[in-house]
C-alpha cells in the first residue's frame, strides 16, 4: 500500500508538470506566435481602443444600433460570468419573459414596420441565448431591425440591408451550423456609414 | 429540417470513418510488448516492481490509491489558489463544499460543475488542477478498460491483467495527448483563447465597460471533449463562443465526444479476436444513439407550448433556425444542439452546447434516459466499456436460460460469480440514483436546490443525481449548489465511479483465470443480429424499466402539460 502511495505521489507530480504546465505552456507559446488575434480573445479595436470581442455580445440599447438577443447573465451580456437562463419549458416565468420581450420588440420596431404583429418576431429575439453572450442574431431578426436602424440613421434601407449581408456568417463550408449576423461587427459597419 | 438531418448524417459518417482506424491504433497501443524509452524511465521512477503484471485486485488497488492521492492534491490546490501563482484576476479560495464536490467530480471523470469556471477558478486551478484530471481520469478509464479486455482475451495461464501505470502512461501519451494537441490547434484557429493574460476590459460602442474573461482555454477544451470529461472553462460550457466559436469548432468538439468511445469497440474486437461481435456491439450502440437524436431533434424543433402559444415565429426557414431557441445559440441552431445533447449523454462526457434545463420535455428526457442506461452507448472514455460488458453478460445469461445451457461468452463459461458481479455492476448505480433522488425530493434541504416549479423541478433533481452517479456531468443547470447538494453529490460521484469500476475489473480477473471452451453447435452465437436485438432488449428491460416510474413523475407529466 505504501509503495502504491509513493508511486502515486510521483505520478501526480510527473503528470502535473507535463500535462498541467508543459502542455498548456506549449499551446500558449504556439498560439501567441501563430494566431495572436484569436488567442487573446478575438478583440475588436477602433482607434486603438478595445471596444469588445467579436465573440461576445454587448449591450446595445440606442435605437441607431442593432440589438442583441436577450441575455440571462448579470448584468446582461457579461463575458466574465456566463450563464443559461435555465427556464424550463413549462415554467410560467418563461411565458412571462417571452410575452414581455415580444411586447418590447413590438413597441420598438412597430413604428418602423407598419403592420408588424407578434407573428413576425423571430423566436431568437425573445428568448435568452445559451451563453448569455451569443454574438449573433438570426437573419430574420436583423431584417426586422433594419428598418429602424435605417430610419434613425437616415441611411437608405438598401445600404443597411447590404451591410447585414456583409456581416452574415454563412454556414461553415456552406454546410455546417446555421447562419447568423454578428451584431457588434454589423454595428461597427453602421457607425462607419455615419449619420447618427 | 433537411439541412439539419444532412448535418447529422455527415457527422455519423465521419464518426464511423475515424473511429475505425483509431480503434486499430488503440489496440496496438495496449498490446505492444516493447516500451518506449520514456515509458521505461517513468516506470522506473515510480519505484521497484511498479512495472510488474498485476492481478485485478492489485490493479484496482493502484487505481484507488492513485485516485485518492490525486483527490487530496486537487482539493488542496483549489483551497490554496488564492495564495498561489497564475491567478491574474486575484480569485480567492474555492469554498470548501464546492471544492470537495469539484474534486470528486474531476477525479471521477464526471466534471459536474457547481461553480462558474471563469469567475471561480484561477488559471493555475484550471490548467494544472482541473485539466490535468481531464487527462488522468480519462487515462484511468481507458487503462481499466484495457485491463478488463485483457482478462477476457487471456487464453489459459495466469491471472494478470497488465500493469496500471503502463496502461495509464500509454493512454495519455499515445492517445489522449496527441489528439488533444491537434484539436487544440484547430480550436485556437477557430477563435478559442489561449493566453496567460488576465481579463480584459473593453469600452463598448455605447461607452459602457465590459470585462471579458479569457485564459488558457483551448488546451483545456480539447481534452474536455476527447476524454469524456465535459467540464468547461466557462459556466455555460460549449455554448460560450470562447469555448466553441464556430460551426467548425462545434463539429469537431461533438465529434471528439464520441470518437474514442466508438473506437474502443473496434479496439475491443481486435483485442479479443472477435471482430464481428464487436461490430454487433457497435451497431447496438449506434442504434441507441440514432434513436436519441431522432427524438431530441424533432422535439426541440417543434418547440414548447409556451413558445408555440406565444405567437412568435418559431418556424424553421432560410432566415432562422426556429424551434426552441431558449438557452441555445444562433450559430448552432436546433439540429446541432440536439445532436450534442444526445452524444454527450450516450457517453459520460457531459459537456453541453445549450442549456438542457430549457429543453422541451421530450428533448430533455433523451439525455436523462441515455445517462440512466449507464451511458453504455458506447460508454465513456472514463466510465469505459465495462458498463456495456455488464449488459452483455446479462444478455448471454438470459440466452443461456432460454436454450438450457451454461452461458458462454467469447469462449469462456459465465458462472455464478460473473453473473453476481454483472448484476451488481448493472443495477447498483440506477438503484443509487433512485434512492438519492427520493431522499433529495423528500427533504427540505434537497428541495432547496430546485429552480423550476412543478414536475420540471423533479426532473432537475432526478437529472442531477443521474448525471453525477453515472459520472456524466451535464445538468439541468438550474439545480443549485447547497451544502446538502454538494456533499450528497460527492457521495454519488465516488460511488458511481468506483463501484462499477471494481466490478468490471473483478469480472476481468475472473474471466482471465478461466479455461477456453471450444464453441460447439449449441453455443449461442453473439456475432449476429439476434444477439444485437437481445442486448438492446436487456438494456431496455433492466435500467430502462427502472427509470420509467421516475420518468412519469418528471418529463412525462410535463410532456402532458406541454
Amino acid at each position: 500500500m505504501l509503495r502504491a502511495l509513493l508511486a502515486s505521489v510521483i505520478g501526480i507530480v510527473a503528470f502535473t508538470v507535463v500535462l498541467g504546465f508543459g502542455y498548456p505552456a506549449l499551446m500558449t507559446g504556439f498560439a501567441q506566435v501563430a494566431l495572436p488575434h484569436q488567442a487573446n480573445g478575438s478583440l475588436v479595436e477602433r482607434g486603438n481602443k478595445v471596444v469588445g470581442s467579436s465573440l461576445a455580445a454587448q449591450d446595445f440599447s440606442f435605437p441607431g444600433y442593432f440589438h442583441e438577443r436577450p441575455s440571462a447573465t448579470s448584468p446582461a451580456y457579461n463575458p466574465a460570468f456566463t450563464t443559461f437562463s435555465n427556464l424550463g419549458p413549462t415554467n410560467p416565468a418563461l411565458a412571462q419573459l417571452v410575452h414581455a420581450n415580444a411586447k418590447a420588440v413590438l413597441k420598438l420596431e412597430g413604428p418602423y414596420n407598419p403592420g408588424l404583429t407578434i407573428h413576425d418576431i423571430p423566436v431568437d429575439a425573445v428568448v435568452p441565448s445559451g451563453s448569455g453572450i451569443d454574438p449573433e442574431i438570426s437573419i430574420a431578426y436583423a431584417n426586422l431591425q433594419a428598418h429602424r436602424v435605417a430610419a434613425v440613421r437616415h441611411l437608405p434601407l438598401a445600404t443597411v440591408q447590404s451591410l447585414i449581408k456583409e456581416n452574415t456568417a454563412g454556414r461553415s463550408l456552406d454546410f455546417l451550423g446555421e447562419q447568423g449576423v454578428n451584431v457588434l461587427e454589423l454595428n461597427l459597419a453602421i457607425d462607419q456609414q455615419g449619420g447618427k | 429540417m433537411g439541412q439539419g438531418i444532412a448535418q447529422i448524417l455527415v457527422y455519423a459518417a465521419v464518426l464511423i470513418a475515424l473511429s475505425y482506424p483509431l480503434g486499430i491504433w488503440m489496440a496496438r497501443v495496449y498490446t505492444r510488448e516493447q516500451s518506449d524509452v520514456i515509458e521505461r524511465g517513468f516506470l522506473r521512477l515510480l519505484g521497484r516492481d511498479a512495472a510488474a503484471d498485476q492481478n485485478w485486485k492489485q490493479y484496482g488497488r493502484s487505481v484507488i490509491v492513485f485516485s485518492i492521492a490525486f483527490s487530496v492534491f486537487l482539493f488542496g490546490l483549489l483551497r490554496l489558489q488564492g495564495h498561489l501563482f497564475l491567478n491574474p484576476d486575484h480569485l480567492p479560495a474555492v469554498p470548501w463544499t464546492v471544492a470537495l464536490n469539484t474534486t470528486a467530480s474531476f477525479v471521477t471523470n464526471t466534471n459536474w460543475q457547481y461553480y462558474a469556471g471563469e469567475a471561480t477558478m484561477s488559471y493555475l486551478s484550471q490548467m494544472a488542477g482541473l485539466a490535468v484530471q481531464q487527462f488522468v481520469s480519462a487515462g484511468v478509464g481507458l487503462a481499466v478498460v484495457a485491463a478488463v479486455i485483457r482478462g477476457i482475451a487471456r487464453r489459459g495461464g495466469g491471472v494478470g491483467l497488465g500493469n496500471f501505470w503502463r496502461d495509464l502512461y500509454r493512454s495519455i501519451v499515445y492517445i489522449l495527448l496527441p489528439l488533444s494537441v491537434v484539436l487544440a490547434v484547430v480550436l485556437i484557429w477557430q477563435g478559442v483563447p489561449q493566453t496567460f493574460h488576465g481579463h480584459v476590459t473593453a469600452t463598448t460602442l455605447q461607452g459602457a465597460h465590459q470585462t471579458i474573461a479569457r485564459g488558457p482555454v483551448a488546451s483545456m477544451i480539447s481534452i474536455k471533449q476527447l476524454g469524456t470529461n465535459g467540464g468547461g472553462y466557462y459556466d455555460s460550457n460549449s455554448a460560450v463562443p470562447f469555448e466553441n466559436p464556430t460551426p467548425v469548432s462545434n463539429f469537431l468538439e461533438v465529434l471528439a465526444i464520441l470518437l474514442i468511445p466508438f473506437a474502443q469497440l473496434v479496439m475491443f474486437g481486435r483485442m479479443v479476436l472477435a471482430r464481428r461481435h464487436a461490430w454487433v456491439l457497435y451497431a447496438v450502440c449506434f442504434t441507441i444513439f440514432a434513436i436519441g437524436v431522432s427524438i431530441a431533434f424533432p422535439a426541440e424543433q417543434h418547440g414548447s407550448a409556451v413558445l408555440r402559444n406565444s405567437g412568435v415565429n418559431i418556424t424553421n426557414s432560410a432566415s432562422q433556425s426556429g424551434g426552441n431557441m431558449t438557452d441555445k445559440e444562433v450559430r448552432f441552431g436546433i439540429a446541432n444542439t440536439a445532436l450534442w445533447a444526445t452524444a454527450t449523454t450516450d457517453v459520460s462526457n457531459g459537456s453541453v452546447s445549450g442549456g438542457h434545463d430549457a429543453f422541451t420535455p421530450a428533448g430533455g428526457a433523451v439525455p436523462l434516459v441515455d445517462m440512466f442506461l449507464g451511458e453504455v452507448e458506447p460508454g465513456g472514455v472514463g466510465s469505459g466499456l465495462y458498463g456495456l460488458i455488464f449488459y452483455i453478460l446479462i444478455a448471454v445469461f438470459v440466452a443461456g436460460l432460454m436454450v438450457g445451457r451454461t452461458p458462454e461468452w467469447l469462449g469462456k463459461k459465465i458462472e455464478a460469480r460473473e453473473m453476481k458481479l454483472a448484476a451488481v455492476g448493472a443495477l447498483f448505480v440506477p438503484t443509487m440514483v433512485l434512492v438519492m433522488t427520493a431522499v433529495a425530493i423528500a427533504t427540505p434541504a434537497g428541495l432547496a436546490s430546485i429552480f423550476n416549479p412543478g414536475a420540471h423541478g423533479f426532473s432537475e433533481t432526478l437529472y442531477a443525481y443521474t448525471s453525477q452517479s453515472n459520472n456524466n456531468g451535464s445538468a439541468f443547470a438550474g439545480y443549485a449548489a447547497t451544502t446538502f447538494s454538494t456533499t450528497f453529490g460527492t457521495v454519488a460521484l465516488y460511488f458511481g465511479r468506483f463501484f462499477p469500476l471494481l466490478a468490471g475489473l473483478a469480472i476481468g480477473g475472473s474471466l482471465a483465470a478461466k479455461k477456453v471452451v471450444p464453441a460447439s453447435a449449441g453455443t449461442f452465437r453473439t456475432d449476429g443480429a439476434t444477439f444485437g436485438i437481445l442486448l438492446l432488449g436487456v438494456i431496455a428491460l433492466t435500467a430502462g424499466l427502472m427509470i420509467l416510474p421516475a420518468l412519469t413523475l418528471g418529463p412525462i407529466v410535463e410532456g402532458l402539460m406541454n
